[in-house]
């Protein structure tokens, strides 16, 4: 491998092996997702001490728990002994970690507790020795209650990480009335056979919906209202009629932002009173209400006149603040992926707004989605056409050298389907891989 | 040749041996990928639902793999038909088997049938395996029996899955 990965750029395009290489791979989880901030979890989802999530760093087994005294830990969930996985449920409560090889039992903060028959090891064997532990992620940050790790002991804090990319987080909070949200509502875990990256730079793209989910689309602008629905199927319909809006719309109306370390938004493309809470649908006047309440007239006008789709950012998390959902993604092997999808509930808005969060959920983030299954359709062909020998360089050039400065310190794509997203994440790939994260080396753009 | 669109008639209550035959026949209109066909088998009113949890009890709180009420599934089906559904290029072809089938409630008009399945999906050189139970309310309207709402309990449901396009 060469030291230098700039190799893998020229101008406006990437090299296919990027995405295909099981070596560069490898050094991608030591170097980016074993050193960058990587989202982890909600602290909703570990609400009492002893509460805890199993999920992966990387593709590292970790566990989010909430400790006695109340603070989060991020623990690898492996014991100190003979290597073994130690929690083996997604989700639960538990006083203490037990491994059921040899029985070695850990607090929740990851230090070993107990070693039954601890007088056969070596002698200068010590439970206190902090080796011997589930070993604690070196750095775990909360922002408001989004709880990221990273394996590296310095370096950017996570505000720092953030940066602007923090104000789509405060988006997703500051929607609720009551000020608080929670994960609820089960997760989906899709997958597919491609590289993690793919993901990513799919999330942005304002160019391939009116082709890529046309089949959706037509199907949906052809559906009977008339035909009955306990409102779910209409969430659904209405949501697939959005992504028909012509190019024109695509191109000029929606807006492509992009900030240092990868981060990224697209702007919101919706217009319809039942998807759109500004739009004051009748339930959406419920939640009006409750939030002006709240927060006063001015500020909840402010808060629904953030219109963002997805919001990325860097390497792992993506969020629609809008319609309360966020997507973790978690690479598996250099062609395999797995995204793990959740739904916030915001605290105070009206129930029906929450079930039609868990409708709009499956449209957008569904296994058996109408309009996802297009999109991991599209992933899968990228690794089988990448995966050979013949177009070597990727173009990601769409509107190449013609960005536009933003005051918080980004870069804007001069239309909405510029590829800056995609050169900007590049960037910040470049920067992690050749270990140099906190000025990352300008790419391809 | 297959009849196109017409359920067996029904002329008593709903029994075993007919909700048996029910299935099968949906089985098989789905294997041969008449989806207009299986559409046509659902009230006007109906759900079809895939559970993201064992054990989910409503699709309104908890996301569904699949929850479609009588509009969407009209969408779905749309869906399946178009030229443009790329997961659909090539189209998959599936082989079902039904079996252990139970009545769970029958009051004649209507019947709650559990169901034991069997799904293979072959597409793009990849076979996949799906088992699990089916619940079908079945109902008798005139001499045809209609689906009023079916749920469908995949074993690995809460799994790490590739896109599902096909109904079970």
């Amino acid at each position: 491998m060469p030291d230098d990965f700039s190799r893998y750029f020229k101008p406006g395009c990437v090299h296919r092996q990027i995405y295909t290489d099981p070596a560069i791979f490898e050094i991608e989880m030591r170097r980016i997702f074993g050193c960058a901030w990587i989202y982890v979890g909600h602290e909703s989802q570990i609400r009492k001490p002893g509460d805890y999530f199993a999920t992966r760093l990387g593709r590292r087994p970790v566990v989010m728990v909430r400790g006695e005294g109340g603070k989060i830990h991020v623990v690898h969930n492996q014991c100190a002994h003979r290597g073994a996985m130690v929690v083996a449920t997604d989700s639960g409560n538990a006083p203490e970690f037990t491994c059921c090889y040899h029985g070695w039992t850990y607090h929740l903060d990851g230090k070993l507790k107990a070693v039954p028959l601890n007088h056969g090891y070596p002698r200068d064997f010590d439970t206190g020795n902090p080796q011997l532990a589930m070993t604690p992620v070196k750095r775990v940050s909360s922002y408001r209650g989004f709880v990221f790790a990273s394996e590296a002991a310095d370096g950017l804090s996570l505000e720092e990480s953030l940066g602007h990319m923090a104000t789509s987080l405060d988006d997703m909070i500051d929607r609720a009335p009551d000020g608080e949200i929670e994960v609820a509502g089960g997760t989906f875990k899709h997958a597919y056979d491609a590289n993690w990256k793919v993901y990513f730079e799919n999330l942005c793209d304002a160019a391939h919906p009116l082709f890529t989910h046309r089949s959706s689309i037509e199907a949906a602008q052809q559906q009977s209202d008339a035909v009955h629905s306990d409102g779910t199927g209409e969430i659904a319909i209405r949501q697939m009629r959005q992504n028909g809006a012509p190019y024109s719309f695509w191109e000029g109306q929606v807006g492509i932002w992009t900030y240092p370390n990868g981060h990224s938004y697209l702007g919101d493309y919706h217009d319809d009173s039942k998807l759109v809470a500004a739009m004051k649908d009748p339930v959406f006047r419920d939640y009006l209400n409750a939030l002006e309440k709240k927060k006063g007239k001015k500020e909840a006008q402010r808060i629904l006149e953030v219109r963002r789709w997805n919001s990325n950012i860097y390497p792992n998390v993506s969020l629609m603040s809008q319609f309360q959902q966020l997507r973790v993604v978690h690479p598996i092997a250099v062609d395999r992926t797995v995204v793990q999808t959740f739904n916030f509930r915001l605290k105070g808005a009206p129930e029906q707004m929450f079930r039609n969060t868990i409708a709009f959920a499956n449209i957008v983030n569904g296994t058996g989605s109408l309009v996802l299954t297009d999109d991991l359709e599209i992933y899968n062909r990228i690794d089988i056409g990448l995966s050979a020998q013949g177009t070597e360089w990727l173009q990601v050039g769409r509107g190449y050298q013609s960005d536009q400065p933003d005051p918080h310190g980004g870069r804007k794509g001069i239309n909405s389907t510029s590829e800056v997203y995609i050169r900007n994440m590049l960037d910040a790939w470049l920067g992690y891989m050749n270990g140099t994260p906190a000025q990352p080396a300008r790419a391809v753009s | 040749m297959p009849l196109r669109g017409r359920a067996p008639r029904v002329t008593a209550g709903l029994d075993l041996n007919r909700c048996e035959q029910f299935l099968m026949h949906e089985a098989r209109l789905l294997d041969e990928a008449k989806f207009d066909d299986w559409l046509a088998l659902f009230a006007a009113d109906a759900w079809y639902w895939v559970p993201s949890e064992p054990g989910q009890n409503n699709p309104h709180d908890t996301v569904s793999l699949i929850y479609d009420d009588r509009r969407l599934l009209e969408t779905r089906v749309r869906r399946l038909a178009s030229p443009r559904m790329y997961s659909q290029e090539p189209r998959s072809r599936c082989s079902r088997i039904v079996a252990n089938v139970t009545l769970e409630e029958s009051d004649g008009a209507g019947a709650t049938v559990r169901s034991k399945f069997l799904m293979i999906e072959y597409r793009r050189e990849q076979q996949r395996l799906f088992a699990g139970t089916a619940w079908h309310r079945l109902v008798q309207t005139g001499s045809a029996i209609r689906i009023a709402w079916k749920r469908v309990d995949l074993v690995n449901c809460d799994a790490p899955m590739d896109g599902i396009t096909q109904p079970f």
